[in-house]
């Protein structure tokens, strides 16, 4: 009989903690596959430092081989930070969900992004609170349907979804590395994390990759219309592609200074 | 570039915010993250003009929960890393310090009260007390020191890097507004001069070695599935910090072997209460002053006995009560009678807590 | 001989009572005694009267604040009302001159008191800008124990720059000190007496 060949699994992945915990159809376990590809292709496993969030982002908190720590609700990129500033020399990815990234700890990004923090953040955006049940997230599409936004988001009342990695581009300095990428395009992902991980290795700046990711436990979806969600409505609203790249020409009157340690 | 900040020990006539970053420097901290709030803003300016100089590192952070974190991330990474808030900073900052407590890291915050509720003084106070000792959503599994001098102070900062990483539990120098702000003389010293190693520090991530191969990775979290695994972690906890607090608990005594009042009061305000036992004792009234040194671990068995001889207990403190409540916890089922003279977010001075001795002693 | 001396300073942002709390609080510790020093301090940076304690002893001071002074200096009208607080029955009234019905108002014929012409002499024999330092040798003048020269010496650490790049404010502050501390000297047996009675 013939056994199946299973996918190669990333070298960083942490076999004895497999099957991970998320549920079937989550888009978390693409994103972090991309992580580990990423990290697998750099060679930076040795020096690299994984924090995650809290929501689903948690159960992250034993999937690699990487000295891993489990912060509080938002507050991942400024462990890491606080971190990479005690020791310059690791590699430090910040792992989190749109909640964590977009409300609750938004005053972080905002001000990681503005000292070009030398940090790579990686934000999984599924629209919704999903640990907690579904309730509207600040990615929640208008007219999407949450716990807390039965009849539909409806945009006059609680705005409009926020745009991430727009937001950071607008904010960080030359150096930076912006990108928004999918589940629906893996090769694209970990191409996007891995220039994202790189960009910290040399000390340009800040890097912030969004993933475009699903939820059809809390969507309620089978698996054709969960496709459907992320590769239809969700990139109509967020466009997937890089927005910053270290090399482009600065269009603002900021000089570039190099970001560094102490 | 120097890199002794300190050798052996030198006189010094400077304010408690810079006291306490000398101490740091001498301690050998390696990172300060900071918010500014009044009044503990100098101690980053003094810290941010000498750290260069000693290739000590600093952030300004976004806010207290960012350096809280931040400060976190520090001493994950091996690094004898501080920060230092006041008031509603503090109020921010306990989330990040329920994080050290559940997790067991060696966090370093200076605390330099201000007036409360909400924003209220820049100035002081001692209402800070149950918030430094049981901020967040736990235990109070915590060691927090309470200085009454500058000596003390520059002493009590150094300590606080040792006892956090030699316990494992997040520490506090709870000081308040007046120590911050006022000048008195104080010896600084090198912390071998006075015979102090300092404990060594290890990474809690970063460790050397492939994780997977040559070693398991750490993988630290603060979450738990099951009351059960929660409840195991815990009670690690709690049972070591049980086993260690007859070694954390300081405790200071003056006139308490024949004392038929005893005044209880902590940090700067026991300076007073010290002066009013002088001047009561001078009058014939056999006073005498207890001062718990470390509030958590909070020193009940040693008052207990001198609270038992005594006729009256005086509680003074510049809160409506904090001190007293510990008080009267920690002395439950002994009868003697507590008062308190208890003035939220004022000073006090000798006269204030000799008078209100006399008064009780006629009644 | 045990002692705490305790003054309270105050007076309009600017006036410099601070940087005269601070000169006496450290030339006296440069001089062997215990001493303390708390500026009061609140949200407003601007326009609030400026209050100094300095507590100089023989002994490691107690409480940072008091609740009366055994000198208490008052330099502007709302200073003479501010520290009525501080002023109790022995307490040796210091106040610029010029504040002489302010202070009749405030605290009657009473108080013990000490007027200096502070103003007038910066003005008319020195420089506005030394008015603090001819207050400060008052109280230098007074008090007594503190040698001028530990507080010249406070003085250099202070405006030491600026002196190096003009010397003769060198000469002007301490022609200022030298003034004011012979008006002190005089009402030195007042202040003694009562820090020293039993």
């Amino acid at each position: 009989m013939a056994i199946a060949a299973q996918p190669q699994m990333p070298r960083v992945w942490r076999a004895e903690t497999k099957p991970h915990k998320f549920c079937p159809g989550c888009g978390h376990g693409i994103v972090l596959k991309a992580l580990g590809e990423a990290i697998d292709a750099l060679g930076i496993q040795e020096r690299t430092i994984f924090g995650c969030d809290i929501g689903c982002s948690l159960l992250s908190w034993d999937f690699f081989n990487l000295d891993t720590v489990q912060t509080h609700h938002g507050r991942t990129t400024p462990v890491l930070v606080g971190i990479k500033r005690a020791r310059p020399e690791l590699v430090v990815v910040s792992y989190m969900g749109d909640g964590g990234a977009y409300a609750i700890g938004a005053q972080h990004l905002v001000s990681s992004a503005a000292r070009n923090d030398l940090v790579t953040i990686i934000v999984v955006n599924n629209t919704v609170y999903a640990m907690t049940g579904g309730q509207m997230a600040p990615t929640t599409l208008p007219g999407q349907k949450t716990e807390t936004t039965p009849y539909g988001r409806d945009a006059g009342l609680t705005g409009r979804p926020i745009l991430g990695p727009e937001l950071v581009a607008a904010i960080a300095p030359p150096g930076a590395y912006v990108a928004r990428g999918s589940i629906a395009n893996i090769v694209q992902l970990k191409n996007f994390i891995q220039k994202g991980l790189q960009n910290q290795v040399e000390g340009r700046g800040i890097a912030f990759i969004e993933a475009l990711s699903s939820c059809p436990t809390n969507w309620h979806t089978n698996a054709a219309a969960t496709w459907r969600f992320v590769e239809e409505e969700m990139t109509a609203y967020f466009p997937v592609r890089e927005f910053r790249t270290p090399d482009e020409k600065p269009s603002s009157p900021l000089r570039e200074v190099p970001p560094r340690g102490f | 570039m120097a890199t002794r900040p300190v050798t052996g020990e030198q006189r010094a006539f400077m304010t408690g915010n810079e006291v306490v970053a000398w101490a740091a420097l001498a301690a050998g901290a390696d990172i300060m993250y900071g918010y500014p709030i009044t009044p503990q803003n100098e101690i980053m300016h003094y810290w941010t003009r000498m750290a260069p100089k000693y290739e000590r590192g600093f952030l300004q952070t976004e806010d207290e929960i960012s350096a809280g974190f931040a400060t976190v991330g520090g001493v994950l990474a091996g690094k004898r890393a501080f920060t230092a808030t006041a008031g509603p900073g503090n109020v921010l900052m306990q989330e990040a310090m329920a994080m050290a407590e559940m997790m067991r890291l060696p966090t370093v915050v200076v605390v330099t009260q201000r007036g409360g509720p909400s924003t209220a003084t820049v100035i002081y106070s001692q209402q800070e007390l149950n918030l430094t000792c049981f901020g967040g959503n736990g235990e109070g599994l915590r060691i927090v020191y309470s200085p009454a001098s500058h000596d003390e102070l520059f002493l009590y900062t150094i300590k606080a890097f040792n006892s956090a990483w030699k316990y494992r539990f997040p520490t506090f120098v709870l000081g308040d507004g007046y120590q911050s702000k006022m000048r008195e003389p104080v010896t600084i010293f090198a912390p071998e001069a006075r015979g102090i190693t300092m404990e060594p520090c290890h990474p809690m991530v970063g460790l050397p070695g492939l994780p997977g191969e040559e070693r398991d990775p750490a993988h630290l979290r603060n979450t738990y599935n099951l009351e059960d695994e929660l409840y195991e972690v815990l009670m690690d906890a709690i049972n070591a910090y049980e086993s260690v607090a007859p070694q954390v608990m300081e405790w200071d005594t003056y006139a308490v072997d024949d004392a038929e009042l005893l005044i209880i009061a902590h940090g700067v305000v026991s300076r007073a209460a010290r002066a009013a036992v002088v001047t009561l004792r001078e009058r014939g009234c056999k006073a005498g002053y207890f001062r718990p040194v470390t509030l958590r671990p909070f020193p009940a068995e040693p008052l207990r006995p001198l609270a038992d001889r005594a006729r009256n207990l005086l509680v003074v403190e510049s809160a409506y009560g904090q001190l007293k409540r510990h008080v009267q916890a920690g002395l439950y089922g002994i009868p003697t009678p507590v008062t308190g003279y208890l003035r939220p977010g004022m000073g006090i001075t000798p006269e204030e807590i000799a008078q209100c001795a006399l008064s009780l002693l006629k009644n | 001989m045990d002692f705490n001396l305790k003054i309270a300073l105050a007076g309009e942002g600017g006036q410099g009572v601070q940087a005269v709390a601070e000169i006496i609080t450290e030339a006296a510790y440069r001089a062997g005694f215990q001493a303390l020093y708390i500026p009061n301090f609140g949200v407003e940076q601007r326009g609030g009267v400026s209050v100094a304690f300095v507590q100089i002893s023989s002994e490691p001071v107690s409480a940072p604040k008091f609740t009366t002074g055994d000198i208490v200096v008052a330099l502007s009208p709302r200073a003479v009302e501010r520290v009525r607080q501080y002023v109790g029955d022995k307490t040796l009234l210091v106040y610029e001159a010029g504040l002489e019905d302010d202070v009749r108002r405030v605290y009657g014929e009473e108080q013990r008191r000490l007027a200096v012409p502070a103003l007038a002499i910066a003005q008319e024999e020195m420089h506005p800008r030394v008015f603090n330092v001819i207050i400060l040798g008052v109280l230098v003048g007074i008090t007594g124990f503190v040698k001028e020269e530990a507080v010249q010496q406070a003085l250099e650490r202070q405006l030491g720059h600026k002196f190096a790049r003009d010397p003769a404010l060198r000469e002007l502050n301490y022609r200022a000190l030298e003034r004011g501390y012979d008006i002190g000297r005089g009402k030195r047996e007042a202040v003694y007496t009562n820090l020293f009675a039993v």
